[in-house]
């Protein structure tokens, strides 16, 4: 019996996927845990690793084809099996995207993009593949409603009879994919259109490039941010002098074994402060506030394209050192797209900082379900004024954009104002 | 507003009626000197005269062919069956004649009449009088079919029964003729094709007429005490049925039973799930259950008996499937 | 039988003690005729394919259809089975809405929806038209308690074939008639065949007028192929009905000379029985005899006639056919007079 290879959810949020390039022509062999393509998510470009072994019979979707998941992508034949001509793939194949273990919510792309082709691309020899979508049991309201909300029913565990999906679990998706970091659609796509018509630009002045999974899911994830998180911003100095001097101390006595950034003692200050106010440690769900236990802190990345924010966890527990190495190891491999999504999920503060750039200071927009993100200025020398006399000193501003309905300005000024006093006495950094 | 039983409330309507009208009349089986085999028509001979109070021979199908001519010739006939059973015998005047008269007459004749009884099963009475046949009227084009379920909707909907132009078919039913309610006094008129709303809910709606709408409102009750809040809806006119008030209910529920004492098959649970279905579907979040009597004649053995009809409990465990909190 | 000049009158007939002036004679010499050529049109039109479903003609019954509606009153009610072609032509209704209705047109008697077996016309008192055989004598009954009950003074004509006295029905109506004395009277069209089944073959008292008297309903047999004896008895009848004395029941004996209906082959019987029917006891020959007999006319006027008549009802069916078929709304019309909005179903209003 032939094995349908079907596109495989690598990313929580992923509900499609771009062939980015077969690794195995048809009629390779294919040993268990050898590369077969690579997948463009919405996050990063992923290795599909052989799992059924056999032959590669027939590939379906070319390289550049866009697949649903859950949809053939190649024909596996087994060993010594011949494989009939007219072999059509399932349209129902079982063995849909696992169902991660915490209720993740994918979400579809809004279909506000230009009219890219969603359904694949196939070789002109190919059998005609069926590219129906899997047949999900769920209920009439249950599809409604996942469709409104932009939820694919393909990530939702059902808990009606028979697994059927219920409007329960649609809501409770809905409600849970802030908490994953993975948004939540409260507005329909189709409620805020592209404008109609022709752009207002000649077409020989602009290029055209076509938006990457990565760049649809930045626009989408910030936009929702933006519209349905109530936003404020607080902004604070901090006297950078001592850790400027203990940093220097540190890489200066450290060689070639470690350089500590600027940045690697501000997460560790971030982190220290976190377990100081918890309160600014949250995240908002209809019912419930989640107040984290543990600091992890997710750090942009600009990379190719966009940007990411893999996840230093437990960074309360961890070393300067420490976090500096993993923060620079994750940084590197996510400029080659090679993170892992639980590498650049779950994080439940996020910093932001453009200081590298000169920036000042700037006011970055909340990652849900994370409560609050801090923007990272320059460190710089500023005249200040220190017991009414004129100095100067090297100085940075913070600023903290809180999501409103889980921190308040209280909450965030008492835990800019613990932030600042770890950073103005950077020893403590170190114990 | 004075309590009265059900069967009073019916006696009530008819006299009112008479009195305003003296086109109506009551005829059928033992309704004037015996006073009704179930003392609907109390006191009714002595009112308002042999002329107008006829006791027949048992007759069935000649004497609804009578008042099928009869209201074809201006009258306004109320023709009681002693229990729906018997209407069986008759069933060629009530099909073949009464419904179809006006279309067949290409409007020049109508039967403006009422066939009333009372239908369901009673108790111990066993298979042949024990039955609910309200889906084999629904289904023809020209009755009316309507069902109270309560004293002041059996007085109500019998009196804009008999003013109506069609021909009605008005099934009562046995073991509700003592339930004792408060009932209007005078002039008190339902309009047919109007459903009731007999208690407000959220988290499923519940479609029962008749005797079952009291077992709707006790499992409703039970529900409520397991947190699940049931809206039941008495349709009270079965044919022409008010599914605007039923998917208006359902699209808030988004669940749905139906109950019936009538057989599964074909029944007025089938054609109400399956409006429910056409009209509401993407409103649903579950499928349509239906609670009706089992598919048995029905026995004489009270245990039996029992279990061939639906009950409360089976309402609640249905609820509560329907809710998946089964 | 004889002819006679009565000075006050003028030229006619009197049967039993009964004159019948010239011009009614005529008058029933010329609604018998018409009946007859009317049915042979319809039943070319059926042969054409022109009309469907089912057709019962009744050539051959004539007689009793117009003696009865010479004995009647025009506010009497009549109903019938569904072989009602003869009897509401003998009751004036519009022929061309007749032939319509029998083309199934838009202008038919019933506007397209009945056909050939439930023809109606309020106006002219003819509540059908019944196509379930029996099924009309218990709905005669309802209008003649209706009359009872509203001390109108009329009386009704229920008509029915030797096949329905047979059905439960009528039984069960003979006794209620009798109970209450209602003014109903029961017209057994006896032409010997129910469909197929010879009268000999299905009931046990083939003396149908016999069949009230275990109700107390008095009955007579009737020759059903003269006009005149159908008038003369009828009227006795009627009287009976309307004097407040209660049902009777006449057992008027006729033919058919057409099938069934169009689709019976009739070997039931034999083309001699028929054919001695046809030429020896026709109602509309004896009539026709016995006028000339009494020189009240003389076979050209009755050939003039015919050809007159044969115009007129192939400008009928001219008429009839050029009309349109029902419109489309016309199917949710007439079948509820109180509609209720927003309710299912409820006419033109399914979805």
């Amino acid at each position: 019996m032939p094995i349908d290879l079907l596109m495989t959810q690598l990313s929580p949020t992923m509900t499609e996927g771009k062939i980015a390039r077969w690794l195995k022509k048809e009629g390779d062999t294919l040993t268990s845990g050898e590369v077969l393509a690579e997948i463009e998510t919405d996050k990063a470009t992923m290795e599909m690793e052989v799992v059924d072994e056999g032959t590669l019979h027939k590939i379906i979707a070319a390289e550049g084809a866009i697949i649903n998941v859950g949809m053939p992508i190649a024909i596996i034949a087994e060993e010594g099996e011949e494989v009939a001509d007219d072999y059509q793939p399932a349209s129902n194949a079982p063995s849909a995207p696992p169902a991660p273990q915490e209720t993740p919510v994918a979400i579809t792309q809004p279909t506000v993009t230009a009219p890219t082709p969603a359904v694949a691309t196939v070789q002109p020899s190919a059998p005609t593949p069926v590219v129906n979508e899997r047949r999900i049991k769920a209920t009439p309201l249950a599809r409604r409603l996942a469709k409104q909300k932009g939820i694919s029913l393909a990530a939702i565990r059902g808990t009606g009879p028979n697994g059927r999906i219920i409007k329960a679990d649609i809501e409770l998706a809905s409600k849970r994919g802030i908490n994953l970091g993975i948004g939540n659609l409260t507005t329909q796509p189709a409620a805020r259109p592209m404008p109609q018509g022709p752009l207002p630009y000649h077409a020989d002045e602009y290029e055209r490039i076509e938006n990457s999974m990565m760049r649809k899911t930045i626009a989408r994830r910030l936009s929702e941010s933006k519209q349905t998180v109530p936003h404020f911003y607080l902004s604070l100095d901090v006297n950078m002098d001592r850790l400027m001097d203990l940093r220097a101390q540190l890489n200066g006595a450290a060689g070639d074994t470690f350089k500590l950034s600027v940045n690697d003692f501000i997460i560790k200050a971030v982190a220290k402060a976190l377990v100081d106010v918890p309160a600014a440690n949250a995240s908002w769900t209809e019912s419930h506030t989640l107040q984290h236990k543990h600091a992890h802190v997710s750090v942009a990345v600009a990379i190719e394209g966009g940007l990411i924010t893999p996840v230093v966890r437990f960074a309360e527990q961890k070393g300067v050192v420490e976090i500096s190495n993993e923060v620079k190891e994750l940084a590197t491999r996510a400029r080659q797209g090679a993170l892992k999504p639980e590498e650049y999920s779950g994080g439940t503060f996020s910093i932001s900082n453009l200081g590298m750039f000169g920036i000042k200071n700037f006011a970055a927009i909340v990652n849900p379900p994370e409560g609050a993100i801090l923007a990272v200025g320059a460190t710089e020398e500023r005249a200040i004024v220190d017991k009414g006399q004129l100095c100067v000193a090297q100085m940075m501003t913070l600023t903290l954009s809180c999501d409103h309905r889980v921190v308040d300005g209280a909450v965030g000024a008492n835990y800019l104002a613990a932030l600042k006093k770890h950073l103005e006495c950077p020893a403590g950094l170190l114990i | 507003m004075a309590k009265i039983t059900y069967r009073e409330a019916l006696n009530q309507a008819m006299c009112e009626e008479m009195a305003r009208d003296d086109r109506v009349f009551l005829m059928g089986e033992e309704v004037a000197e015996y006073n009704g085999a179930y003392k609907v028509s109390q006191g009714m001979l002595e009112k308002f005269g042999p002329r107008r109070v006829v006791d027949t021979p048992i007759t069935e199908l000649g004497f609804a062919g009578l008042g099928v001519g009869a209201s074809m010739a201006g009258l306004r006939p109320i023709v009681e069956f002693m229990t729906w059973n018997f209407a069986i015998l008759a069933l060629d005047q009530i099909v073949n004649a009464a419904a179809k008269m006006k279309y067949m007459s290409g409007g020049m004749y109508s039967c403006p009449m009422v066939f009333r009884g009372a239908g369901g099963a009673a108790a111990r009475v066993g298979a042949q009088h024990s039955q609910a046949l309200e889906n084999w009227m629904a289904n023809i084009p020209g009755l009316k079919v309507v069902m109270p379920s309560n004293p002041a909707d059996a007085k109500g909907l019998l009196k804009a029964a008999i003013r109506d132009n069609d021909t009605v078919c008005f099934i009562e039913n046995e073991i509700n003729y003592g339930d004792i309610a408060e009932v209007p006094e005078g002039e008190y008129i339902i309009p047919l094709g109007k459903a009731d709303i007999k208690r407000q809910g959220t988290d499923i709606t519940m479609v029962a007429h008749s005797r079952m709408t009291g077992f709707a409102l006790l499992a409703a009750e039970e529900l409520a005490k397991q947190g699940i809040s049931a809206e039941v809806i008495d349709p009270r006119t079965i044919r022409p049925l008010d599914e605007t008030t039923i998917l208006n209910s359902v699209r808030k529920t988004n669940r749905a039973i139906v109950i019936e004492e009538g057989w599964r098959f074909a029944g007025i649970g089938a054609e109400i799930s399956a409006r429910i279905m056409e009209k509401a579907f993407d409103d649903l979040d579950a499928p349509v259950a239906r609670v009706t009597g089992k598919d048995v004649p029905m026995p004489y053995a009270a245990n039996l008996e029992r279990m061939a009809m639906p009950s409360v409990l089976e309402i609640v465990e249905a609820a509560r499937v329907v809710c998946n909190r089964a | 039988m004889s002819a006679n000049q009565s000075p006050e009158n003028g030229a006619g007939i009197t049967y039993d003690s009964q004159f019948y002036t010239a011009e009614r004679l005529h008058e029933m010499h010329r609604s018998m005729l018409f009946i007859r050529r009317f049915e042979e049109k319809a039943g070319q039109m059926y042969g054409l394919k022109k009309i469907g479903g089912f057709c019962h003609l009744c050539n051959g019954q004539e007689a009793v259809c117009v003696g009865i509606e010479e004995a009647a009153q025009p506010t009497d009610y009549m109903l019938t089975s569904y072989r009602d072609h003869g009897h509401i032509l003998a009751r004036g209704s519009d022929p061309t809405a007749i032939m319509a209705e029998l083309l199934g047109r838009a202008g038919g008697i019933v506007k397209g929806k009945g056909g050939s077996m439930h023809m109606f016309d309020v106006e002219r008192n003819f509540a059908g038209g019944n196509g379930i055989v029996g099924e009309q004598v218990p709905i005669g009954l309802g209008f003649a308690f209706a009359s009872k009950y509203k001390d109108d003074g009329r009386v009704t004509l229920c008509f029915m074939g030797d096949g329905a006295i047979n059905q439960g029905a009528v039984y069960e109506s003979f006794n209620m008639a009798a109970l209450w004395k209602l003014p109903i009277v029961f017209v057994v069209e006896n032409n010997q065949y129910a469909m197929g089944t010879s009268l000999e073959r299905a009931s046990s008292e083939t003396h149908l007028f016999k069949r009230g008297i275990s109700f107390k309903i008095p009955g007579m047999r009737i020759d059903g192929m003269d006009v005149l004896e159908t008038e003369r008895r009828m009227s006795e009848a009627i009287e009976h009905a309307r004097s407040g004395q209660g049902p009777m029941l006449v057992e008027a004996v006729t033919y058919r000379y057409r099938g069934h209906s169009m689709s019976d082959p009739a070997t039931y019987r034999t083309r001699q029985e028929v054919d001695e029917w046809r030429s020896g006891r026709d109602p509309i020959a004896r009539l026709q005899g016995q006028m000339i007999e009494a020189g009240l006319a003389n076979d050209e006027d009755f050939k003039q006639r015919d050809k007159d008549i044969k115009k007129e009802v192939a400008e009928i069916a001219k008429a009839a056919e050029a009309m349109p078929e029902p419109d489309a709304s016309e199917l949710y019309t007439d079948i509820y007079n109180d509609l209720i909005e927003h309710a299912y179903p409820y006419p033109g209003r399914e979805d």
